[in-house]
């Protein structure tokens, strides 16, 4: 387990770096989609970041929410990662709006278009906020974390929601890049590497910052218990 | 469960009886919402748009928000939440007796709106009637979703506030399925996706909120 | 030998870092007549609280009954005690009759027991009165009724006495005499020693959220 934790940083920093060379050098520019010429190198950048975004980060809090709010589960643990991972969301939603509408301005003409999946990842963005919100609002930690796990089911309802808005709505949003309705593949060679590897990277960068988030967590609730304590004692001291 | 949902529903509904806050408030503030949408659409567009089952919806999402502080102010005022919780009342009972509650007073505020929307905004009155079964259950899915996250934020700090930061991405969906059935049934058009998004977020809130509400209530 | 119905062991509530509770160590036999005084924000209301099901519990050790009070049994535990709060009770809009006609409802108590019960707190001419509309003192007694209708084998009372004239007060120590001779176990918080020289409490002074003296 310590071999992996160490192996995770230079991980994510070999994978980042393979795909930013094999994306700026290594892969072709291409016209056969949307935005052709270097722009498609984006390509290796934005739907990383998106699958990041709704499925890992959102599908970690979801996990670990309902962790939380299975009593056998139950456990500060699940509360930390679900409170974490949705926070690492918070800037991987970021990135896929920028990145989205860095690669869809030359395409189609405007920063923003009321696109199905743009605007769903907009409204998944505001779930983030309102979820960070509810946990200040909430001095409680106990209470904190049982309102947060409870918004964090509601949140995964949202997902299936957006993911068929993509297929249902009018949408200017780039159809499926990697694979067809009927499966075929339809980026190829060097390019679906770069692609494959940019998800792996993407997916490692979120594991290593919320590693990260994680301790900060743990190190600010430690220093909140010495706190408490001292409030007690404190809190004693009024009586004697 | 069943027993204490229509013990709470018909509370619910008595204690708006009485205060009538519906009639002299929700109400109001549902038509002026309609008039100024007309204003907002200017004179060429008042009354021609093709936005109306939009702002149908629009003001709808903003009765419900009223509504919903409303159903939950009503558990919260001082010495009702203590009073009330010892009575041990079973959660799932509760969350769907207030759900119920709050569907059909959300049915009977839709009624009077939808009608104001075929009066200033010219829907037309048939393709409107087609439309009042997606109406009901947007709005009962509405009502589902709000009573969870009314309780979400019942009891902390800024409630009134953190509410529609909630809220209003969850409701978003079913704005453009609602909004979207609405103009199908107006106009024509597929209606079956947005009637499989409503029921989907309409049994998806029970469920959730059957299993989950007593969580709440315990924060 | 009386068993003891309520117990806490080093009994800490935390609300927003702060500690409501710091430190409680109590027990309660049956029949029992208990007051806790103090300070205004000694803890006195919190602890009937926590003893409610009110209140989590932080840490430490508590029963009510032979119900442990932990987050799984919290609801179990409302469900078998009195409270009667001193903010008022039930819902504003609804008269005294509807109020109390949904609460024994909801525990499935008879409706024929609460005309009686309105008699004896004297809100018998109050009974279609909306209990916004009712004095303070009034609101204290609507939740003196609903308590003699369901009848709990533990009343918590916060500071009944508050908001009621002499006639009022009277009236109270005559209902927990009454219900202490029938068996229940009556905790109240209150300012003042109790006047009846009737009543023969066990009084516990809190302070800093502790109990720091028992006469």
């Amino acid at each position: 387990m310590k071999l992996l934790q160490r192996a995770l940083g230079p991980a994510t920093l070999v994978t980042l770096l393979g795909t930013f060379i094999m994306g700026m050098w290594v892969t072709p520019k291409a016209t056969m989609l949307d935005g052709g010429g270097d722009l498609v190198r984006m390509l290796y950048v934005h739907p990383a970041v998106a699958w990041v975004a709704l499925y890992v980060s959102f599908g970690t809090t979801t996990v670990a929410s309902a962790l939380y709010l299975w009593r056998r589960t139950r456990s500060v643990v699940m509360d930390r990662i679900a409170y974490c991972a949705m926070e690492v969301s918070a800037l991987f939603i970021f990135l896929t709006l920028v990145t989205g509408s860095i690669w869809g301005r030359p395409a189609w003409g405007v920063w923003w278009a009321w696109d199905a999946r743009l605007t769903s990842t907009a409204i998944l963005g505001v779930f983030v906020l309102g979820y960070l919100a509810l946990r200040r609002a909430n001095g409680d930690p106990e209470a904190r974390a049982r309102r947060s796990a409870v918004f964090g089911i509601l949140i995964a309802l949202d997902i299936p929601i957006i993911h068929f808005a993509v297929v249902w709505w009018k949408t200017l949003h780039q159809s499926a890049t990697v694979l067809n309705s009927t499966g075929n593949v339809l980026v190829h060679g060097s390019m679906l590497w770069t692609l494959l590897l940019s998800f792996v990277a993407f997916t490692l960068l979120f594991v290593w910052l919320l590693r990260f988030r994680y301790r900060l967590e743990v190190m600010r609730e430690t220093s909140q218990q010495s706190r408490r304590d001292v409030a007690v004692a404190a809190r004693q001291r009024e009586g004697a | 469960m069943i027993r204490t949902a229509l013990l709470v529903a018909r509370k619910d509904l008595l204690i708006e009886a009485r205060s009538r806050v519906l009639l002299w408030q929700v109400l109001p503030f549902g038509l002026l919402s309609l008039l100024l949408c007309g204003l907002a659409l200017g004179p060429a567009q008042a009354g021609k748009s093709s936005a109306a089952p939009g702002l149908f919806y629009l003001v709808m999402l903003f009765v419900t928000l009223l509504m919903i502080n409303r159903s939950q102010g009503v558990e919260h005022a001082a010495g009702t939440r203590e009073s009330v919780a010892v009575l041990g009342l079973d959660p799932a009972g509760v969350f769907l007796g207030k759900t119920l509650a709050l569907t059909v007073e959300l049915w009977l505020t839709g009624a009077v709106i939808v009608g104001g929307a075929v009066l200033t905004l010219h829907t037309a009155f048939a393709g409107t009637v087609a439309a009042l079964p997606s109406i009901a259950v947007a709005l009962g899915a509405m009502a589902a979703a709000g009573t969870m996250y009314g309780a979400l934020t019942a009891g902390i700090d800024g409630p009134a506030t953190l509410l529609p930061v909630l809220t209003l991405p969850a409701f978003a969906p079913l704005l453009v399925a609602g909004e979207r059935s609405f103009s199908s049934a107006l106009h024509g058009g597929a209606l079956w996706e947005w009637w499989v998004i409503m029921l989907v977020a309409l049994v998806g809130y029970l469920a959730i909120g059957v299993l989950l509400y007593g969580v709440l209530e315990d924060s | 030998m009386t068993t003891t119905v309520l117990s806490l062991r080093n009994a800490v509530v935390m609300r927003n870092d702060f500690p409501l509770l710091s430190g409680v160590d109590l027990d309660v036999h049956e029949g029992e007549l208990v007051v806790f005084t103090g300070a205004n924000g000694a803890g006195k209301t919190s602890l009937l609280r926590l003893l409610g099901g009110l209140l989590p519990l932080t840490s430490g050790t508590g029963r009510v009954g032979n119900v442990a009070l932990d987050d799984e049994h919290r609801r179990a535990i409302r469900r078998n005690v009195g409270w009667l709060g001193h903010e008022g009770s039930f819902y504003q809009d609804l008269s005294v009759m509807e109020n109390l006609t949904f609460a024994a409802r909801a525990l499935e108590r008879p409706l024929v027991a609460i005309a009686p019960a309105l008699v004896r707190v004297g809100l018998q001419d109050r009974m279609d009165t909306p209990t916004k509309a009712l004095s303070a003192g009034q609101r204290r007694r609507l939740g003196l009724a609903w308590l003699l209708v369901r009848r709990p084998s533990i009343w918590l009372l916060d500071e009944p006495y508050a908001s009621l004239d002499d006639a009022g007060r009277a009236f109270l120590d005559e209902l927990i005499g009454d219900v202490g001779r029938a068996g229940a176990t009556v905790l109240l918080s209150a300012h003042d020693p109790l006047r009846s020289p009737e009543l023969t409490p066990t009084t516990y002074r809190l302070a800093g959220g502790r109990i720091v003296e028992r006469t």
